[in-house]
C-alpha cells in the first residue's frame, strides 16, 4: 500500500515537473532549470557526503570538469554536444580518482580541506590557463542538436536538465539500495568494522567519490550548453557551500529530501530578493539555527534505512511522516 | 641578494599576518575540534572596526592620527572583536558542542555568511581606502628596502604572540586551555569551567585576526567586506603547516607560507600565488599530515 502511494506520488511529481514550462513565465522557468540543476548536484554529492561520509568542500570542481571539457571540445574542436558527454564522464572519473587515492586515508576534516584546496586550485586554473579562455571564460558555445532538432528554447533546456535529474535519482537510489551503497553506509557509520567485514573502504570510497564527480560533471556539461558561456565565476567556493547546504538542509543520505533541499536552496533566495542586501545574512542565520534546532535536515533519510531492516510488522504501526520520533542514527563523525 | 632579501622582508610580513589569524585557528582547534570557518571574518571585522574608528578619531581622514591615536583604535579593535568572537561561540558553537562534526562545519559557515553580509549591511559592498598613511621610507639594506612599516608590523605582531606564548604557559587560565586540548571531559571532573576558558579561547582569537586585520588594512591600504575569506584559507593552511593545535606550528607555519608564497609569487607570476598555497596544503596534508610540529594524532574516523 504504502509502496504504491509513493509510487503514485512520485510519477504525479513527475508529471508536474512536465507540464511546469508551460504554467510559469520565463522568470520562474529560468528558476525552475536551476533548480533542476542543483538537484543533479545535489544527488552527486549526495553519493558523496550521505552515503559514503566524505565531507567534500570542493565540489563545484567536478561541475568545472564537466563544463569546461564540452566547452573547450565544443567551441575549439567541434565536436558534437552528445560526445563531449563521454568525455567529461571519464575525466571527471580520473580527476576524482587522482584528488581521492592520495587523500582519502586521511581524517574527515582534513580531507574537507583537501578537497576545499582542490576545488581552489581547479578555479584558479580556470583564471589563468588560456585553453579555458582565463577570467572571462568560454563564450559562443554552440547549441546542441537533436537528429536535425537544435534545442534553443528555454523549454528545451528544462528537459533535457529534468531528463538529467530523473536518471541521477534513480541511479543514486538505486545505488544507495545496493550492495555497493550499503557498503559505504557501513563505512560512514564504522569504518574499522566495515574493514573487518571484508569490505575495502579505500576502493569503496574512491568509487563514491568517482559517482559523485561523473554525476557533477554531467550537470557540467548540461550547464555548458543551456548557457552557451562559462566562467570560473560559476564555480567557486560559494558554489560547492550551496551544493553542500542543499545536500544538508534536504537531510544526508535521503533522496527527496536532497531533492527539496536544492529547491530550497534555490527558490528561497529568489523569494527573498525584495529583502535583497539581506538574505544571505538571514540565510546564514537560518543555518545557524537549522542545525542548532534540527541538524539531521528536514527530511531524514534514516526512516527510509531503518525500514530496510525492519520487518513489514514493526512498521505497519508507523506513520512515515513522523520521522523525528526515531533516533538519530546517522551522523558524521 | 637584494631581491633575495626583499622577498625574505614582504614574505616575512605576510607571514606575521598569516600567523596572528593561524593562532586562532589552531586554538579553538586545538580545545573543540572545531574548523571555525568564520574566523576569517574576524578578521575583515577587526579591519571594518578599526577603518570606522580612525575615520571618527581623524574626522574622515582629515588630520592624521598619531602613533598613539592608531594604538589606541588598534586595541580597541581588538578588544570589540574578541567580543564578537564570544558571543559568536556562545550564540552558535556552545549548543552544538557535542553534535556531529559536520552540523558544527555547516554552523560555521552560517556565522560566516552573518558575518560578511552583515559587513556588507553596516558598511556598504564598497572598498573602503584606509584613512591612514604609513612611512613608505626605511632603510636600505644591500639594494633592497625595508621599511619602519614593515618592521613595526612584524614587531607587533611577535610582540603580541610572545604575550599569547606567555599567557598560554604562565597563568591559570592557559593551564586550563592546555588541559582542555587534552582532555575535556577529564576537565570538567576536575571542576574547570570549561565554557569560560572555551569563551576566553575565542575572545583571544577573535582580537588576534582583528589585530592582523587593521594592520593588514593599514598595510594594504584598501578593505572590502569579502577579504576575509580566502586569508581564512590561507591561514588555516598556515595553521595545518605547522601541524594544527599547535600554538608555535601556527606562528613558524604563517611564516613558511608567507614566504613560500612571496617566492613562489616572484617566480611563476601573482596569479598563481593562491595555488602555491593551496599546493603546499595538499602536499602537506598527504606526505606529513600531522605538519612541521604537530604530533600525531590517532584516526577518528
Amino acid at each position: 500500500m504504502k509502496q504504491q502511494a509513493r509510487r503514485l506520488l512520485q510519477i504525479l511529481l513527475l508529471l508536474v515537473a512536465i507540464v511546469l514550462p508551460f504554467g510559469v513565465n520565463n522568470y520562474w522557468l529560468d528558476v525552475a532549470t536551476l533548480v533542476l540543476f542543483y538537484v543533479v548536484l545535489c544527488q552527486g554529492l549526495n553519493v558523496v557526503v550521505g552515503f559514503a561520509g566524505l565531507l567534500d568542500l570542493g565540489y563545484a570542481a567536478f561541475f568545472a570538469v564537466g563544463a569546461y571539457t564540452t566547452g573547450i571540445l565544443m567551441t575549439v574542436y567541434d565536436w558534437s554536444f552528445w560526445l563531449t558527454l563521454p568525455v567529461a564522464v571519464l575525466l571527471a572519473a580520473v580527476s576524482g580518482v587522482i584528488i581521492g587515492a592520495p587523500t582519502l586515508r586521511l581524517r574527515s576534516d582534513y580531507l574537507a580541506i583537501v578537497t576545499l584546496g582542490f576545488g581552489e586550485i581547479i578555479r584558479i586554473l580556470a583564471i589563468n590557463l588560456d585553453i579555458t579562455g582565463s577570467a572571462s571564460g568560454i563564450y559562443g558555445i554552440p547549441r546542441p542538436s537533436l537528429g536535425g532538432y537544435t534545442l534553443s528554447a528555454q523549454h528545451d533546456f528544462y528537459y533535457l536538465i529534468l531528463l538529467f535529474a530523473v536518471l541521477a535519482i534513480i541511479a543514486v537510489s538505486r545505488l544507495g539500495r545496493s550492495r555497493i551503497g550499503r557498503a559505504w553506509m557501513y563505512i560512514r557509520e564504522d569504518e574499522d568494522a566495515a574493514e573487518a567485514m571484508g569490505i575495502n573502504r579505500i576502493r569503496m570510497k574512491l568509487l563514491a567519490y568517482s559517482i559523485g564527480a561523473v554525476i557533477g560533471s554531467l550537470a557540467g556539461c548540461v550547464f555548458a550548453v543551456k548557457m552557451s558561456a562559462i566562467a570560473p565565476l560559476s564555480f567557486s567556493f560559494m558554489q560547492s557551500i550551496m551544493i553542500l547546504l542543499a545536500v544538508v538542509l534536504g537531510g544526508l543520505g535521503s533522496i527527496p529530501g536532497v531533492v527539496l533541499g536544492a529547491a530550497l536552496v534555490i527558490v528561497l533566495p529568489e523569494l527573498l530578493r525584495s529583502a535583497e542586501d539581506w538574505r544571505y545574512l538571514i540565510f546564514g542565520v537560518a543555518l545557524v539555527v537549522m542545525m542548532i534546532y534540527r541538524p539531521q535536515g528536514i527530511w531524514p533519510a534514516k526512516y527510509e534505512a531503518l525500514a530496510e531492516h525492519q520487518s513489514p510488522a514493526k512498521l505497519a504501526g508507523r506513520d512515515g511522516s513522523h520521522d523525528e520520533n526515531v533516533p538519530h542514527s546517522r551522523e558524521l563523525s | 641578494m637584494e631581491i633575495i632579501l626583499q622577498t625574505l622582508v614582504d614574505g616575512l610580513v605576510v607571514g606575521a599576518f598569516y600567523s596572528l589569524i593561524a593562532l586562532g585557528y589552531t586554538m579553538v582547534y586545538g580545545i573543540i575540534k572545531l574548523l571555525n570557518f568564520a574566523h576569517g571574518d574576524l578578521y575583515m571585522l577587526g579591519a571594518f572596526i578599526g577603518f570606522s574608528l580612525l575615520s571618527w578619531l581623524t574626522g574622515d581622514g582629515a588630520s592624521a592620527a598619531g602613533l598613539l591615536g592608531i594604538g589606541v583604535v588598534f586595541l580597541l579593535s581588538m578588544l570589540l572583536v574578541g567580543l564578537v568572537g564570544m558571543g559568536v561561540e556562545r550564540l552558535a558553537y556552545r549548543p552544538l558542542l557535542t553534535a556531529p562534526r559536520l552540523s558544527i562545519l555547516i554552523t560555521a559557515i552560517g556565522v560566516s555568511l552573518f558575518l560578511e553580509y552583515g559587513t556588507m549591511i553596516i558598511w556598504s559592498p564598497n572598498v573602503f581606502v584606509y584613512p591612514v598613511q604609513l612611512p613608505q621610507t626605511g632603510w636600505q639594506v644591500m639594494g633592497a628596502t625595508i621599511t619602519y612599516t614593515q618592521v613595526g608590523l612584524i614587531a607587533v605582531s611577535c610582540l603580541l604572540m610572545y604575550a599569547l606564548n606567555l599567557f598560554i604557559h604562565r597563568t591559570i587560565y592557559g593551564k586550563a586551555m592546555r588541559a582542555i586540548a587534552l582532555d575535556q571531559t577529564a576537565c570538567q571532573l576536575m571542576g574547570i569551567d570549561v565554557h569560560r576558558v572555551i569563551a576566553l579561547t575565542f575572545f583571544i582569537g577573535g582580537s588576534l585576526a582583528a589585530g592582523a586585520g587593521v594592520m593588514a588594512g593599514a598595510y594594504y591600504g584598501t578593505i572590502n567586506f569579502l577579504m576575509g575569506f580566502i586569508i581564512g584559507l590561507k591561514a588555516f593552511t598556515a595553521a595545518v603547516l605547522g601541524g594544527i593545535g599547535s600554538i608555535p606550528g601556527a606562528m613558524l607555519g604563517g611564516f613558511v607560507l608567507g614566504m613560500f608564497e612571496t617566492v613562489g609569487t616572484f617566480w611563476i607570476g601573482g596569479s598563481w600565488k593562491d595555488v602555491v598555497a593551496f599546493s603546499l596544503l595538499i602536499l602537506i596534508l598527504v606526505l606529513k599530515p600531522t605538519g612541521i610540529m604537530g604530533e600525531k594524532v590517532t584516526e577518528r574516523m
